[in-house]
């Protein structure tokens, strides 16, 4: 048994829960940097003296790569536990890095994608389901608001990662100006950023894989007391991408996603083509960024909130809030948000909470759905919904934008298509959150559901 | 002791975890957080004076 091993990191009777968290949050505080890539953008075009598209291509990349890590490999992170796990996540997220930066200091593109598009992809992946399934354990009372702290720390990596990834390219090229919207670093600056973005990374992530544990008891899949979900449900992965609950929450997931990327994707030429008069736009360029600002914020504060929201409303209900209110605001912002600029970014606002509220809510909802006995690697399939909508959600907006200009030439009227859609996209997510009930026990481990009431029994005898 | 700890393998030494390692794990990712905090209130506040 290798120190890495689950049966290794068994908590202590005494071992404090609060300890995991942070663990969580070194994790995902971490690969949230992915959100902060567009930092880069502007210099690595100059760099590698190509075109924007073909820079978007790596973040494209690492998204599908996260998708497809976690969903392969999310039963392995089930059974190795969470340090092993996470320990494989900061390898990969470091080493895609450093694979970045030769290829920026080489001026080989290729290199970039292989290392933080795949390898760095595959760190994402992992990492993010890595503490799930143990949040959920050590907090069966709260899921919602122990997976909202974690997933909560995603969004937050972006708040840090820019400010951060500005100021190390500040230091490594002095001509660099961080606060000039077209400022370019030198490729030697990007290359010595993304090392420095590498080592950071990967020793903050060996501090969460030191700091995990699994709670007494669950140091053995086969021996562990797993909380079932609804109707006594424990489900194997295997056995839940047969159900229709799985597919149905994949739909919202994919929808909730879609709707948000929405308006992320086009946020900042959005609100000035919004509040454009006679062709000049009322809402400055740095203005523009302080609405992206608060998008950032508002995706934050949402995971945790709503997460937690949902411990005490329910699951079911609070994702009625997010499609069914969130489709009433979309089609408020669509056909009222340019009567001004506090209704906008209101309504904006709101919206990208439910969006990072839909993230931080799907793993308590899997829960409820199919217990907890591989919640993990369930999770994992289903965030191939979030590489879907990740896809498609650029495509819709930007291919019904290009019919009618280039964002930040627009005006208001040349959004409503786009918005109308993501109206009619939640819609479709709305109805399928409806049509989700209990998981039926056919699909049930039964030999697992047994041997688990056997030993609840036997626990509940043993403190009488 | 009961069977699934026996089958669990190895615990930690320590019984109770001390209150300044829960405190110092909490600072550790609190500090970057809310210096990502306030570097994103000082941009969002452009909106309202941009």
């Amino acid at each position: 048994m290798s120190r890495l091993d689950k049966q290794a990191i068994v908590a202590g009777p005494g071992y404090s829960r609060w300890l995991i968290p942070p663990a969580a949050l070194a994790v995902h505080l971490s690969i949230g940097q992915v959100y902060a890539f567009s930092v880069f953008k502007n210099s690595l075009v100059a760099s590698f003296d190509t075109s924007l598209t073909a820079i978007g291509w790596v973040f494209s990349i690492s998204i599908v790569m996260l998708g497809l890590s976690a969903a392969v490999l999310g039963t392995w992170v089930e059974r190795s536990g969470p340090r092993k796990a996470m320990l494989a996540a900061a390898l990969c997220w470091g080493v895609g890095f450093v694979v970045g930066s030769a290829g920026i200091a080489s001026g080989q593109l290729w290199l970039l994608y292989l290392g933080y598009g795949v390898i760095g992809g595959i760190g994402l992946g992992i990492g993010y389901i890595s503490p799930v399934s143990t949040l959920i354990k050590w907090f069966p009372d709260r899921p919602g608001l122990a997976t909202g702290m974690a997933i909560m720390g995603f969004g937050g990596g972006a708040l840090i990662a820019s400010p951060l990834s500005n100021r190390l390219m500040g230091v490594y090229d002095p001509d660099f100006v961080p606060t000039d919207p077209g400022a370019v670093a030198s490729g030697s600056a990007l290359a010595q950023t993304f090392l420095t973005l590498g080592i950071v990374y990967t020793a903050f992530m060996l501090v969460g894989a030191a700091l995990v544990r699994v709670p007494p008891g669950h140091g053995d899949d086969s021996t562990a007391e797993h909380s079932p979900g609804t109707n006594g449900a424990l489900v194997r992965a295997s056995q839940a991408i047969r159900t229709p609950q799985f597919w149905l929450l994949w739909v919202v997931l994919f929808c909730n996603v879609t709707a948000g990327i929405g308006i992320l994707e086009q946020a900042a030429p959005m609100i000035q083509d919004f509040f454009r008069e006679g062709g000049d736009s009322t809402v400055s360029a740095a203005a523009a960024g302080g609405f992206v600002g608060v998008l950032s914020l508002a995706n934050m504060i949402g995971r945790f909130v709503w997460s937690s929201t949902s411990d005490r409303i329910g699951r079911k209900p609070t994702y009625v809030m997010y499609l069914g209110v969130g489709l009433v605001l979309y089609l408020l912002l669509a056909l009222f948000g340019s009567s001004s600029t506090v209704v906008f970014v209101a309504l904006a606002a709101v919206i990208i909470s439910y969006y990072g509220g839909g993230f931080a809510t799907v793993p308590a909802y899997l829960k409820d759905l199919f217990g907890t006995l591989e919640v993990g690697a369930i999770h994992g399939r289903l965030l191939t919904a979030w590489a879907a909508a990740g896809v498609a959600g650029p495509l819709i907006v930007n291919g019904i934008l290009d019919r009618v200009g280039e964002p930040g030439n627009l005006v208001a009227a040349d959004y409503r298509p786009a918005l109308l859609t993501m109206v009619g996209v939640l819609a479709v997510g709305f109805v399928a959150n409806l049509l989700i009930r209990p998981v039926s026990d056919e699909h049930f481990d039964h030999d697992a559901h047994s041997a688990n009431e056997d030993r609840i029994a036997a626990r509940q005898e043993a403190t009488r | 002791m009961t069977t699934s700890d026996r089958t669990d393998g190895a615990h930690d030494a320590s019984e109770t975890t001390p209150p300044l390692l829960v405190g110092a794990a909490w600072l550790l990712v609190g500090v970057p957080l809310a210096y990502g905090l306030w570097q994103t209130l000082v941009r969002a506040s452009a909106l309202f004076t941009g």
